[in-house]
């Protein structure tokens, strides 16, 4: 300050002291006091209430039939997912092509299997042998068939609740996947165009990659809703982790234990995804100075270095 | 130009162009020899980027014919009919034409070097490694070797663009566009994208550059052109164009930014 002497004011202004704003909260402490006090009481409850067998929660937990319907679980949701998000991609892609055909067959199968309750398809699904008994391969329009199924035989409850849960997802992430197509930049599409790349180079590695930034938070949550909507399965018996433990209830009547047993995996299941979530996105917003920047130019070296092009 | 009796680089004749009501071009027609460098200017809206665009057919035009390096842009002529290319050959006469946003538009997903790379391996179907080295050499060229590892959103505007112009070239493109280069950049980071379309053009590319940049238009221009309402209204010499322009149009636009 080469003016010093005409602002002493101000300089006088810098060396006051600071003092921060109180902020004891009576109000907060009684709230926080209470809602302890309130879970206490709810866990103690919980612990000792003779209503609640947890020596059956206990020795239900890792029962194999458990087991085997937690991996059901489990392969429902993948399985489901994947190809619901190949089925979205695809969708998504046919509804912004500029075919009027692909068009609208994109828009009809979004429209009615968003609009249509899962349950009452899972249960079409499960009944597809009242509509066509047989499944085969051949001439279509009553010609000919080549290969023919019992369709009672080949579509199981397991195959019926992957079909149901599969379709339903594809119409769902069809959307998510347009939204992100969408949100790229119209001049990322001409870039790659005035490269020379064709339709599907822009597609696969100019637009979807820069899509994925939009897409991968929202299907994380598709992944994790599927985790518990897959307990939709055990109305047509699917032997998903539900209707195993309803199996085991039906049986020795221990209906809350084995929903908590239940429970129990579900919460595991939802909060590793979770997780896996969390670290996915991280790798996705690359380049998006989703990191502060010179974290993220230390981190290169370790994440793409011999993975130039 | 009048030295030129060679075929040149790039011809457009008479073309025209509407999006809906607007006529955007109105008969436009230019030559530009091999090695030239045409620099456009005009007021916003005039359709110097339309006219650009139509050049590798990022937009289809309605009347005349653009021809590149003797190739018709677009269509087949047989037996006096204009047949409309298919995509697979609209995308190799794209790969030979190569062109600059005034945006930039690199791809922010992958770093300087991939970026570079991105063309010739995905069109061209050039190796890995070879790809690795000629974005390396490019990168060089256009004083950037340093950051090839950044990604888009590391680095400045100015060496954004030249990224850009280094990916264009790992094309090995016939003629170049730019589109208002240096129009999107902080005063200070103009010169160093101007230097390195400087060196091009020493090095003998053809170029069209649609600029505001008049001391760029008049050093390293062969020619200037003045479009207005989609049409070219004034052209010649840029020296002579930019001191006495014959058309009042020229004169209250140079008026305007000079
Ligand atoms: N895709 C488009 N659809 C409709 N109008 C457009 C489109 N592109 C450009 N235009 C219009 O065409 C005219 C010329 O635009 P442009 O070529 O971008 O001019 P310049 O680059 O000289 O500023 C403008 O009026 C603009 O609004
Ligand atoms: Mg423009």
């Amino acid at each position: 300050m080469s003016t010093a002497g005409v602002l002493p004011a101000e300089d006088d202004a810098a060396e006051l002291p600071v003092v921060p704003a109180r902020t004891v909260r009576p109000g907060r402490w009684v709230a926080a006091a209470a809602a302890t006090l309130f879970l206490a009481w709810l866990a103690y409850t919980i612990i000792v209430s003779p209503n609640l067998h947890w020596d059956v929660v206990v020795g239900n937990q890792f029962d194999h039939r458990i087991l085997t319907g937690l991996w059901v679980t489990i392969a429902l949701t993948v399985v489901s997912m994947t190809v619901g998000v190949l089925l979205g991609v695809l969708t998504a892609v046919m509804q912004l092509s500029g075919n009027v055909v692909l068009r609208g067959a994109a828009s009809l199968y979004t429209w009615f299997f968003r609009g249509t309750p899962l349950l009452v398809q899972l249960i079409f699904w499960f009944n597809f042998a009242l509509v066509f008994p047989q499944i085969g391969i051949g001439i279509p329009f009553g010609g000919p068939k080549l290969v023919e199924w019992q369709t009672n035989a080949l579509i199981t409850p397991f195959v019926a609740g992957l079909l149901g849960l599969t379709i339903n997802e594809g119409a769902y992430m069809s959307e998510i996947v347009r939204a992100g197509i969408n949100a790229v930049d119209p001049g990322q599409r001409e870039a790659a165009e005035a490269l020379g790349m064709s339709h599907a180079q822009v597609l696969r590695r100019v637009v979807l990659p820069q899509a994925m930034r939009v897409i991968i938070p929202p299907t994380g949550n598709q992944f994790i809703s599927m985790l518990k909507t897959t307990s939709m399965v055990s109305v047509i018996a699917g032997a998903d982790l539900l209707t195993v433990a309803q199996h085991i209830y039906l049986d020795n009547f221990e209906v809350i234990a084995l929903l908590i047993v239940a429970s129990v995996w579900y919460l595991l299941l939802t909060t590793i995804a979770s997780v896996g979530q969390h670290f996915v996105e991280k790798r996705f917003n690359r380049g998006h100075g989703g990191l502060p920047r010179r974290i993220g130019r230390n981190l290169l070296p370790f994440t793409r270095r011999e993975r130039l092009v | 130009m009048s030295t030129a009796t060679a075929e040149p680089m790039v011809r457009i004749r008479s073309v025209r162009k509407r999006f809906g009501p607007l006529e955007v071009l109105r008969g436009v027609s230019l030559d530009v020899p091999d090695s030239g460098v045409v620099c456009v200017i005009g007021p916003s809206g005039s359709g110097k980027s339309t006219l650009l665009r139509c050049v590798n057919r990022l937009e289809t035009i309605d009347a005349g014919r653009i021809w590149v390096d003797g190739e018709l842009i677009g269509y087949r002529e047989v037996g006096g009919r204009l047949h409309a290319l298919p995509p697979r050959e609209l995308n190799r006469q794209r790969a030979k034409i190569g062109m600059v946003f005034q945006r930039f538009h690199l791809f922010p997903h992958r770093t300087a070097a991939e970026n570079v790379a991105e063309g010739p391996v995905t069109v061209q179907g050039m190796g890995k490694r070879q790809a690795r080295d000629l974005a390396a050499e490019l990168l060089e060229r256009v004083g950037l070797a340093d950051r090839a590892h950044h990604y888009p959103a590391q680095l400045s505007g100015g060496q954004q663009q030249r990224v850009a112009i280094a990916r264009s070239l790992a094309m090995r493109p016939k003629i170049m566009l730019f589109d208002e280069p240096t129009s999107a950049l902080d005063p200070e980071l103009v010169q160093e994208v101007l230097a390195v379309m400087r060196d091009l053009a020493e090095g003998g590319m053809t170029m069209i550059v649609v600029t505001h940049e008049m001391n760029f238009a008049r050093e390293v221009g062969d020619h200037l052109v003045f479009m207005d309402d989609g049409a070219i209204v004034e052209q010649g010499v840029p020296r002579e164009v930019l001191a006495e322009p014959r058309h009042e149009r020229t004169r209250a636009f140079l008026g305007q930014v000079l």
